[in-house]
């Protein structure tokens, strides 16, 4: 970590920002960013809209929101669509937990102990670079068709970015932190718990936040491939089916799981990396 | 000038001490035979050029390192690796980026199981006591050079060793912060009355803090010599005096 001056530090910045402005500058300020951030999507979803009700595209191809939304309220209202949120949210909640449970503190092992890592690295980068869907047919010869290959492929996806995350936290750990924190007679233990493992942490949510973009392609798939239920099913079956815009309500609604999964970890990893500039 | 010695805490006394690399399949002595005894509340400056080992007996004298031969002493105790009477500053400031100042400086005893209370209180008097008091919440990255080396010193500072071990640590700061900080590390010296053993390349601070200073040449098996700094503190760098010991250690290294 370099050292930054005082005047340059972001949160100095930021307070000066909100000390000096007025209140309706700021207002404008506000729409201004809102209107940078924001103002491209809105565009795009308004050229969706009159494109599809003035028949520039094929309307049945690309239905108007207002269809799909029609439809995705109605599916849901009637329940529906309801139980398969739950069992994706099951599917994908399972495996990655299983990985956040067994990646962190496997990874926490194997970038302490140098000879664990180098003997374990390449069947690691093999692994990792074998796509896991390429392997979903192997585990369901192995586990069968139900929740449990379903489950295993995404948790054998979602393993490699938080474990390998986490190795690469605890080897780039300041090797001089660690000495400072020995010469006032820190234990092994207390080094680990005091130096290793907060300096780990940005990595870690870094990878938990790759995984879980992970989990929800890996979901999608294995539900194609072989469910009945579940949101990448429903997805499937209406388009199946023709309901196209019931097809469209789904991919928004997982297009939400994932935007929602995203800002929770956002919102973890600025409470606990408050600290650190890696805020992306 | 001499310091009272009222008591014989900080006392160091090294023994033959020898150490080696390998270096390029070469065995290269770092310290041969190296012997000294640090009095009780003495500043000891450690000069020399680069790779002349002045560092590396800084390293055994906090338990970093272990020499070939030779012991190290403290108090008549032997060092087996490091030790809480001892506290080391390095060139960089070493904090924890996820901890604040008060963090930081209570970091040592913290680690020692001392109560979060306790360590705290001690903690914020040595922040006062280095001047960052307005910054006792802040983050490493919100400081300074100096300020960060600043807190470095208090986290030592708050650990009270009966021996500051410091490893050019004014090293990587801007001239005029330098000098603030070496009235400070003066300041501090005598508020806290600690044995300091101070590693520099620079002849000034040496002269400027130190009751001796060993000048350790870059050629093997020229003799370390040691030179005592007779000036009445706090010490003027412009009094003529001063300007003829700088003179003259700079002549000990062949310069002019």
């Amino acid at each position: 970590m370099t050292i930054q001056s005082i005047d340059t530090s972001p949160l100095r910045r930021r307070h000066e920002d909100r000390a000096g402005a007025m209140p309706g500058q700021r207002l404008t300020a506000m729409g201004r960013d809102v209107l940078s951030r924001y103002g491209l999507l809105v565009g795009f979803l308004v050229l969706w809209q009159v494109s599809a009700k003035t028949g520039w595209v094929n309307p049945s191809i690309f239905p108007p929101l207002d269809a799909i939304a029609a439809a995705l309220w109605k599916a849901l209202a009637s329940g529906r669509l309801v139980g398969d949120v739950a069992i994706s949210l099951q599917r994908s909640g399972i495996a990655f937990g299983a990985a956040v449970v067994i990646g962190i503190p496997l990874g926490l092992f194997m970038g302490q102990i140098r000879s664990v890592e180098r003997a374990l690295d390449p069947i690691l980068q093999l692994f990792r670079q074998t796509s896991a869907l390429a392997l979903y047919p192997v585990f369901i010869l192995l586990l069968g068709l139900g929740e449990t290959s379903k489950i295993f492929v995404i948790f054998w996806a979602t393993l490699f970015p938080i474990l390998l995350a986490t190795i690469g936290g605890v080897k780039e750990v300041d090797a001089k932190l660690i000495e400072m924190a020995r010469t006032f007679g820190a234990s092994r233990l207390t080094v680990f718990r005091r130096v290793v493992l907060p300096a780990s942490v940005p990595a870690i949510v870094v990878g938990l936040r790759l995984s879980a973009t992970t989990a929800l392609l890996l979901l999608i798939a294995a539900e194609m491939i072989g469910a009945n239920k579940g949101l990448g099913f429903q997805v499937m079956n209406a388009q199946y089916n023709f309901q196209i815009p019931l097809m469209f309500g789904a991919i928004f609604l997982l297009a939400a799981l994932g935007l929602t999964a995203n800002a929770v970890l956002v919102t973890l990893q600025r409470r606990l990396c408050r600290w650190s500039e890696v805020t992306r | 000038m001499s310091v009272v010695e009222t008591t014989r805490r900080g006392e160091v006394a090294i023994r033959g001490l020898s150490k080696s690399f390998a270096l390029n399949g070469q065995r290269l002595n770092v310290l041969r035979d190296l012997r000294l005894d640090i009095r009780s509340g003495e500043i000891l400056a450690i000069v020399g050029p680069s790779g002349c080992g002045k560092t590396t007996l800084l390293r055994i004298l906090a338990g970093l390192e272990v020499p070939d031969t030779g012991e190290v002493l403290i108090d008549d105790t032997p060092v087996h690796g490091v030790g809480t009477e001892r506290a080391i500053i390095f060139q960089e400031p070493r904090l924890l980026p996820w901890l604040t100042v008060l963090g930081n400086v209570a970091f040592g005893l913290d680690v020692r199981g001392d109560a979060r209370t306790y360590a705290e209180e001690k903690a914020r008097h040595y922040i006062r006591l280095v001047g960052l008091t307005d910054f006792e919440n802040a983050y490493p990255r919100q400081l300074s050079g100096g300020m960060a080396q600043r807190v470095g010193i208090a986290r030592a500072l708050t650990v009270q060793p009966e021996i500051l071990l410091l490893d050019e640590p004014l090293g990587a700061l801007d001239a005029m912060t330098k000098i603030t900080m070496q009235e400070e590390l003066g300041r501090i010296w005598r508020e806290e009355k600690v044995t300091m053993i101070l590693v520099t390349h620079d002849l000034e601070e040496a002269i400027y803090l130190a009751d001796r200073v060993l000048v350790m040449p870059k050629e093997r098996g020229a003799s370390i010599r040691s030179i005592d700094i007779d000036l009445n503190r706090p010490r003027d760098r412009s009094e003529n005096r001063f300007v003829r010991q700088r003179k003259a250690l700079l002549h000990d290294f062949g310069l002019h």
